[in-house]
């Protein structure tokens, strides 16, 4: 057994820095590179390629990348983890092999994780007695089921780990969570048990420092951002495990960034629930365990932590057309910029008065006073510019699109000295909603597939 | 005295769903106290007036000196629906900070 491992983080989100994942394997040592690539969002525009093509569906931009990640891996002898996958994990990992085969990097091992994707299943579902209410509001699966756009469970570290017990090097998943990609690699290298509560909530909390990238290395810092070192270079986190469950956080040495007690700490608190009550597929986790401690720069120990036993639900992401939102902008300067903006929203409320338009939701703001703060915000005295945010949610087509018309117009009808009408009208977005539900475990399984490269 | 609570604590915050979550950290182990005695339910309540618009949960983290709050119908829907700017509730930990509390007259702060 390897005395530890090192895993790192290649990306927060899709989308995220390009150069990451490929700076984490050129600049020093590193056993796996895991990449997370998916939000409820992305699974529904995904579903929607798929429709249009069905050899799409996954993260695009993850096969170029591949062209010069690949032989990076497989000269380092380096294992990747990807939820690039999304809805066709299978087609993505086929578009994998295309790009090693062309690089001519026979023998290498590639697996898809799926399975996931219960869109196809639901009704048989619901019929064999798998409701899958709204966990939030109760309501039944049944009133959006003519909308739905996406379904898809997440699964853990268990698919991941048999992918790697198949020998493959590469492993592209669909809806696996982001903290079981981490996980995996611990649970195969170390063989740690499916009991084994609190080694595996050790890697689900290792996961979580992961799942953000820069986030827990210096990016999005708020106590000392002034003095992250080399920004435009920063390095993204490194989880150095050990076979009982300890985990060293650190970085390579040669990028920016940093990792310290308070960049773990902010971490370990984004997006975090009840902290006794870290709920995964594997293994409930208890943050409030979690102990730290600083013990050489830029590296910092993770130790102690207590998990429990795994709860019979797989928690499904349901995604489902909920109408459309529309919001305008226009830029009024000093002086009095405020109370310019401010008629410019009064001015637009009493249009779609008169107007007699319809909508579930209106809603101004004003960026350079109150955008980010809402009610917490200070009076401002003066601004030299304000940007006035007007924006509406609803369901009836024609509406939105007289709501958009409605802006521009403000520029030659209301109040002075005002720009920013460059774009033109607004767009009418549609919303895809976002339905989270429970799944009994026993109602799906993973399935895993593992090709060679010739 | 008063003090503003961005002296004493660091912050984090995001989202699920139409609920924001800020996680607030003592900068130094002598702070937790304050922040566990200042920031109850209906200080934090009374600070997000007009902005959280449901129930705000409080939870303990002792072991690394930091409460995490769950804000409630605080993101005008929340996810897609929302129409607010800060869609996903990132800068709520700095609205956070902004909060007024009562410390001892002779806190030593940096």
């Amino acid at each position: 057994m390897k005395e530890f491992i090192r895993i790192a983080s290649g990306q927060g989100y899709w989308g995220d820095r390009f150069d990451a994942p490929i700076d984490q394997v050129k600049e020093g040592p590193v056993d796996y590179v895991v990449m997370d690539y998916l939000a409820e969002v992305t699974m529904s525009i995904m579903q929607k390629q798929k429709s249009r093509d069905p050899n799409l569906g996954y993260a695009k931009d993850f096969i170029p990348l591949m062209k010069t990640l690949l032989p990076l891996l497989v000269e380092k002898n380096v294992k990747l983890i990807t939820n690039a996958g999304g809805v066709n994990p299978v087609a993505c990992m086929l578009a994998v092999r295309q790009v090693a085969e062309d690089l001519g990097l026979s023998g290498l091992k590639i697996a898809a994780v799926y399975g996931d994707d219960i869109l196809g299943q639901i009704d048989s579902m619901i019929a064999s007695g798998h409701p899958m209410n709204n966990m939030e509001t109760g309501e039944p699966l049944t009133k959006i089921r003519k909308n739905l756009s996406s379904a898809n469970v997440y699964f853990g570290a268990r698919p991941v780990v048999e992918a790697l017990e198949q020998g493959a090097q590469i492993i592209v998943t669909g809806r696996v969570t982001d903290t079981g990609i981490s996980l995996a690699p611990m649970i195969h290298e170390f063989g740690w048990k499916w009991d084994d509560w609190d080694k595996l909530a050790a890697g689900v909390v290792g996961g979580h420092i992961n799942e953000c990238g820069a986030q827990a290395s210096g990016g999005n810092f708020f106590q000392g951002w002034k003095d992250v070192p080399n920004m435009e270079r920063i390095g993204f986190p490194i989880v150095e495990a050990y076979p009982d469950g300890t985990l060293i956080v650190t970085k390579h040495e040669s990028l920016g960034g940093l990792v310290n007690e308070r960049s773990i700490k902010e971490q370990l608190v984004y997006e975090l629930g009840d902290p006794t009550d870290y709920i995964t597929p594997d293994v409930v986790a208890d943050f409030t365990s979690i102990k730290l401690k600083q013990i050489a720069e830029n590296r910092v120990k993770v130790y102690d932590i207590k998990g429990f036993p795994d709860t019979e639900f797989y928690k499904v992401s349901i995604s489902h057309f909920d109408g459309y939102t529309c919001i305008g902008q226009l830029t009024y300067s000093w002086p009095e910029a405020l109370e310019k903006a401010q008629k410019a929203g009064d001015i637009i409320r009493k249009r779609i008065e008169y107007l007699g338009l319809e909508f579930d939701a209106i809603h101004t703001e004003y960026l350079g006073y109150n955008a980010c703060h809402g009610t917490t915000s200070p009076p401002v005295v003066e601004p030299n510019e304000i940007v006035f945010l007007a924006g509406v949610r609803g369901h009836n087509r024609k509406m939105m699109q007289t709501f958009a018309n409605e802006i521009v117009p403000l520029v030659l009808t209301g109040p002075p000295s005002v720009t920013g009408f460059g774009g033109g009208r607004p767009r009418v977005r549609d919303v895809i909603a976002y339905w989270p539900a429970l799944l009994k475990k026993e109602a799906v399984s993973p399935k895993v597939l593992t090709m060679e490269v010739i | 005295m008063k003090i503003q609570l961005v002296k004493i604590a660091h912050a984090r915050s995001g989202d699920k769903g139409d609920t924001a979550n800020a996680g607030i950290i003592a900068l130094k182990p002598e702070y937790y106290p304050i922040l566990k005695e200042q920031l109850t339910v209906e200080r934090v309540k009374e600070h997000f007036k007009g902005m959280v618009l449901g129930e705000v949960e409080r939870f303990e983290m002792p072991n690394i000196g930091a409460i995490n709050f769950l804000l409630h119908n605080a993101l005008g829907g929340g996810g897609t629906l929302t129409l607010k700017h800060d869609a996903q509730g990132k800068t709520y930990s700095t609205a956070f900070l902004r909060m007024e509390i009562e410390v001892d007259d002779n806190l030593q702060i940096d």
